[in-house]
């Protein structure tokens, strides 16, 4: 909620406004609802964002997590196999599934963002055909749902291919980082574009003045120019793309959500076993994408124009 | 509907080997036309409740209490940092734990079905978006606009429902469509969790008849097609909100 002075339609009302000290001796009627008044904004400290969620709030739910695993060992006795004992012996094998999520997502992330800065300069193409079909390419890769391209992609490319004599498997990972890749690549494109046509008309008309080419002018004029902003989009979309990578698990390739679901099978599908086991996964997501986050905001605001 | 097809379908399979089975079998007809209601049924569900979700949130984030603004903060960040797939599963296989069971007559189901737990789950994960798109729209109108309200002797809800919220929508409508489109989506995951929407459907239907290419064009044109309908339908609705000279 925006307070008195950061309201957008800001006039100053002398005497109350600005600083400046009461020029009347009337009294001011004050609402007498101060409490919505109350203004809430992101603290920083020298530039840098506060965490929103203050640590308590990160105790309690820590302390939440371990109550449920408390209650967990309760239901499940002394016998039976507990949380502290099934969790050590598998957290290797689950990390080991968390790695195939992050190369997933940086391979996807820079196979995209190639093909998506080739697509995005083709939608601001002077050819026309080349633009239409671009433009198509990049509403149809924007509005598909992720995991239908995962489904397509990993069912129908071939998962061996013949090279010369020798016949090469293509492990199923590979192919969904290239099906990821896809709605990446229309994303970017669409900031590329976005980026592209926010530089103004002028600097196109003052490098042409200057004789340099189209090309010349695109890559050393305007996309050095479009760099800085097209950054926290870019990282926005990174952290959609890695969120979306547990979705591989669907398509049988072996990443964290897979491997939990494996270990889980192999400790008897136990309720008590599934809650925090899940809320791991939830867990080493969040602290992987919160930072992630953060910054982009951080560079967002860095970023903003200043009018 | 299916007679007018059939001939058609029919002719193309035997011509060319396209099996587009779902337009010319009786089975795979009702099956799919089964799945474009579930499907739609959960969008729209989805889309319903994300927005009570985000109009609510987004209410209780101005609240004047400090423990229920941080829970929000609390709520929106977890939510939007956490895969929606494993939010998912979370909620199927977690909580669907301990909700109670209903007796169906000699068997047992859990009180939330599948289906009712992706609605659950989306609403949220969109819900976290929604209370951001509104919050923004919010800190849009203009302070005199709530003084005023406040000195004709609204309360806070009430300002919120008659005088904010309406004016705070139609700022909120281009990045509230994003998200809208993106929750479409995003509930082709129920596939996980067995709900007999679209994909599983069509799944199930090419593992029958070994016919994936077929199937995927019928899943493009279907989501590509409710994309577009949805953003038309979000593009008119903010033709027709516009005030000319405001914002």
């Amino acid at each position: 909620m925006g307070s008195h002075t950061k309201s957008r339609f800001k006039r100053a009302i002398p005497g109350l406004d600005s600083g400046t000290p009461p020029m009347t001796d009337l009294p001011v009627l004050k609402p007498v609802f101060q409490g919505s008044r109350e203004t809430w904004t992101w603290p920083t400290i020298a530039g840098v964002p506060r965490l929103a969620v203050p640590a308590w709030m990160v105790g309690l739910a820590l302390i939440a997590f371990a109550l449920s695993i408390g209650a967990a060992q309760a239901q499940a006795g002394a016998a039976a196999i507990t949380f502290w004992t099934a969790f050590p012996q598998w957290l290797p094998f689950i990390m080991e599934g968390f790695v195939l999520n992050l190369l997933i997502s940086f391979f996807a992330m820079l196979l995209g963002t190639v093909m998506g800065l080739g697509l995005g300069l083709a939608q601001v193409s002077t050819l026309d055909p080349l633009r239409r079909f671009a433009w198509l390419v990049t509403q149809f890769f924007r509005n598909s749902p992720w995991l239908v391209l995962l489904f397509c992609f990993m069912l129908l490319l071939p998962f061996r291919v013949k090279i010369g004599g020798s016949e090469i498997d293509i492990p199923g990972w590979t192919k969904a980082t290239f099906a990821l890749s896809l709605p990446i690549m229309a994303n970017i494109a669409e900031i590329v574009r976005g980026a592209v046509l926010s530089i103004p008309i002028g600097q196109w008309e003052s490098a042409e003045s200057l004789a340099f080419s189209r090309r010349q002018t695109m890559w050393m004029i305007i996309l050095p120019q479009c760099f800085k902003r097209m950054i926290p989009p870019w990282m926005n979309w990174y952290a959609i793309l890695t969120m979306a990578t547990p979705l591989c698990s669907i398509l049988e390739v072996q990443e964290m959500m897979k491997s939990t679901r494996e270990a889980l099978n192999a400790l008897g599908d136990k309720p008590e076993l599934v809650a925090p086991f899940y809320t791991f996964v939830l867990v080493v997501f969040f602290v992987y994408i919160y930072p992630i986050a953060r910054w982009t905001i951080h560079l967002e605001r860095k970023f903003a124009v200043k009018n | 509907m299916l007679d007018l097809l059939t001939p058609f379908f029919r002719r193309l399979y035997d011509e060319t080997g396209w099996n587009f089975v779902i337009f010319y079998e009786q089975y795979e007809w009702d099956r799919f036309v089964a799945a474009i209601w579930v499907s739609l049924e959960l969008i729209v569900a989805s889309l319903f409740f994300s927005l009570v979700v985000g109009i609510v949130g987004a209410w209780l984030q101005g609240s004047p209490i400090r423990a229920v603004r941080l829970f929000m903060s609390g709520y929106i960040q977890f939510f939007r940092n956490t895969p929606p797939y494993v939010q998912l599963l979370f909620f199927f296989f977690v909580l669907g734990n301990f909700t109670p069971k209903v007796d169906m007559g000699g068997y047992y189901e859990p009180m939330i079905t599948s289906f009712g737990w992706a609605v659950i789950s989306l609403s949220f994960f969109a819900g976290a978006f929604n209370v951001e798109i509104f919050r923004a729209g919010i800190e849009a109108v203009p302070e005199s606009t709530r003084e005023a309200a406040e000195s004709l002797g609204y309360s806070r809800l009430m300002a919120y429902v008659y005088v904010i919220l309406p004016l705070a929508f139609r700022v909120c409508l281009p990045s509230l469509n994003n998200n809208l489109v993106n929750l479409l989506k995003t509930t082709t995951q129920a596939y996980a969790i067995a709900v007999p929407e679209m994909l599983y459907t069509l799944n199930q239907v090419w593992s029958d008849n070994v016919n994936v290419p077929e199937m995927m064009i019928i899943l493009f044109v279907y989501y590509v097609g409710l994309v577009a309908v949805l953003v038309w339908g979000m593009h008119r609705w903010e033709r027709k909100m516009k005030i000319p000279g405001y914002g």
